[in-house]
């Protein structure tokens, strides 16, 4: 193990790669290397399961694949659903002696379209179910893979294909779904959102969502260079100022008990986040005031929550 | 006389026959998409100026493409075969020892 990475990440980073490179991802995908970071502390002993999105595309263009690791394709709207049939059979034979047990992890990856909008009803199944299993939302914030159409997570403001900005419309009229809070309303134990400009942390994140028992959620927010229309360099920028302008806070929830990630006492202005992306560079100074304060009060909101939960829990 | 049954490497979808397609077109070879050349894409590279790194490893963690890798003596250099030429690791080095330079013919 190399010494110097030793103390970016003790513990959990290995040199192994069951994310290989030569995947297809567009130049500078982060959601390629949210990926590449969670495989790395998912390790060799897993099942994938993979929605559609660009994340199967990329990565199994026949007869081509990226993963090292068993890894399953699925449709939009099942991904959970499979991901629940592969621990309840893998935990059937074991109980019935035809495997050892050897603790097989069940992930099932999904993007923010297969989340929030199509697989949502699966997925508050399998929480609701307990299946012991990582679900994790790769979000990029619309259907890149298609060709950057607005999805429930699209945030207000941002321009897509099927929410374009123009003289009469301002692009996506509505405010992006609270998947982690839905997540949370399911009462499961572990509960994160987690982003790679934060490389330690969401490592961190999905090693500590293996290790519960139980159905765990972890919401990534992706840059997507493509579809959010910024320079590919930009990509760990963005995301970093995602987080620390408070659009996209860093929090876990324990069985409810909400805790802040990353301690920020001044928020950055969104602007400076806005700026850097060509899907919001139509927006008025009101219309980036309104944002301002729509996420001054989520992140209020988020700070009483972590503040009322008890620092045990 | 026996063919030696050789395992086919994984081809292009228009080059492969249905002789060589296993039944539920499942991939048997794990992790064989190392073989295709995705540096074939760029146009900048990054070059390392090694009087200034100091082995951060944070190139090594934000590439999307895991194509860094360590060498003997502890660096962090870009595999050129799957390198896209992002330039995320120029613009994150914190000690600025990465540049970004145009491909040449």
């Amino acid at each position: 193990m190399m010494e110097t990475m030793a103390v970016h990440g003790p513990g959990i980073i290995t040199e192994e790669e069951p994310f290989t490179p030569g995947h297809r991802a567009c130049s500078g995908c982060g959601e390629a290397l949210s990926v590449r970071l969670a495989a790395k502390a998912i390790g060799n002993n897993a099942i994938i399961v993979n929605a559609t999105g660009c994340m199967e595309v990329v990565a199994s263009p026949f007869p081509h694949t990226s993963w090292r690791i068993p890894w399953i394709h699925t449709l939009f709207e099942n991904t959970a659903a499979v991901a629940s049939g592969a621990e309840a059979g893998l935990r059937a034979l074991v109980k019935k002696g035809k495997r050892p047990e050897k603790n097989v992890k069940v992930v099932a990856l999904a993007g923010d379209g297969g989340t929030s909008d199509i697989g949502l009803q699966a997925l508050s199944g399998a929480l609701e179910r307990g299946h012991d299993l990582v679900y994790i939302c790769l979000d990029n914030e619309a259907y890149m893979n298609t060709g950057i159409q607005r999805s429930s997570a699209t945030p207000f403001g941002a321009s897509t294909t099927t929410s374009p900005a123009g003289r009469e419309s301002l692009g996506q009229v509505t405010w992006k779904k609270n998947l982690p809070a839905i997540a949370v309303a399911h009462d499961i134990p572990y509960v994160a959102t987690a982003c790679p400009s934060y490389h330690r942390d969401l490592m961190k994140k999905v090693a500590k969502a293996l290790e519960v028992k139980g159905p765990a959620y972890i919401h990534v927010l992706s840059v997507c260079p493509v579809g959010w229309r910024c320079a590919t360099e930009d990509t760990i920028k963005v995301g970093r100022l995602a987080v620390r302008t408070g659009v996209f806070p860093l929090y876990e929830v324990e069985n409810g008990q909400y805790k802040l990630s990353l301690t920020l006492t001044k928020l950055e202005p969104v602007d400076s986040y806005l700026k850097l992306q060509g899907r919001f560079r139509h927006l008025t100074e009101d219309t980036i005031k309104i944002i301002q304060e729509r996420v001054n009060r989520e992140y209020a909101k988020l700070v009483e929550m972590a503040s009322k939960s008890s620092p045990s829990g | 006389m026996a063919k030696a049954k050789v395992k086919p490497k994984a081809k292009a979808e228009g080059e492969l026959s249905w002789k060589e397609i296993e039944i539920g077109c499942f991939i048997t070879e794990p992790g064989n998409a190392t073989e295709f050349r995705t540096g074939a894409w760029r146009s900048r590279k990054p070059v390392v100026d090694f009087s200034k790194c100091n082995k951060c490893t944070l190139c090594y963690y934000y590439c999307p493409d895991g194509c860094i890798a360590k060498t003997p003596e502890g660096y962090f250099v870009a595999d050129l075969f799957y390198c896209k030429g992002c330039g995320i690791c120029a613009e994150e080095c914190p000690k600025d020892a990465i540049t970004m330079v145009e491909e040449e013919k």
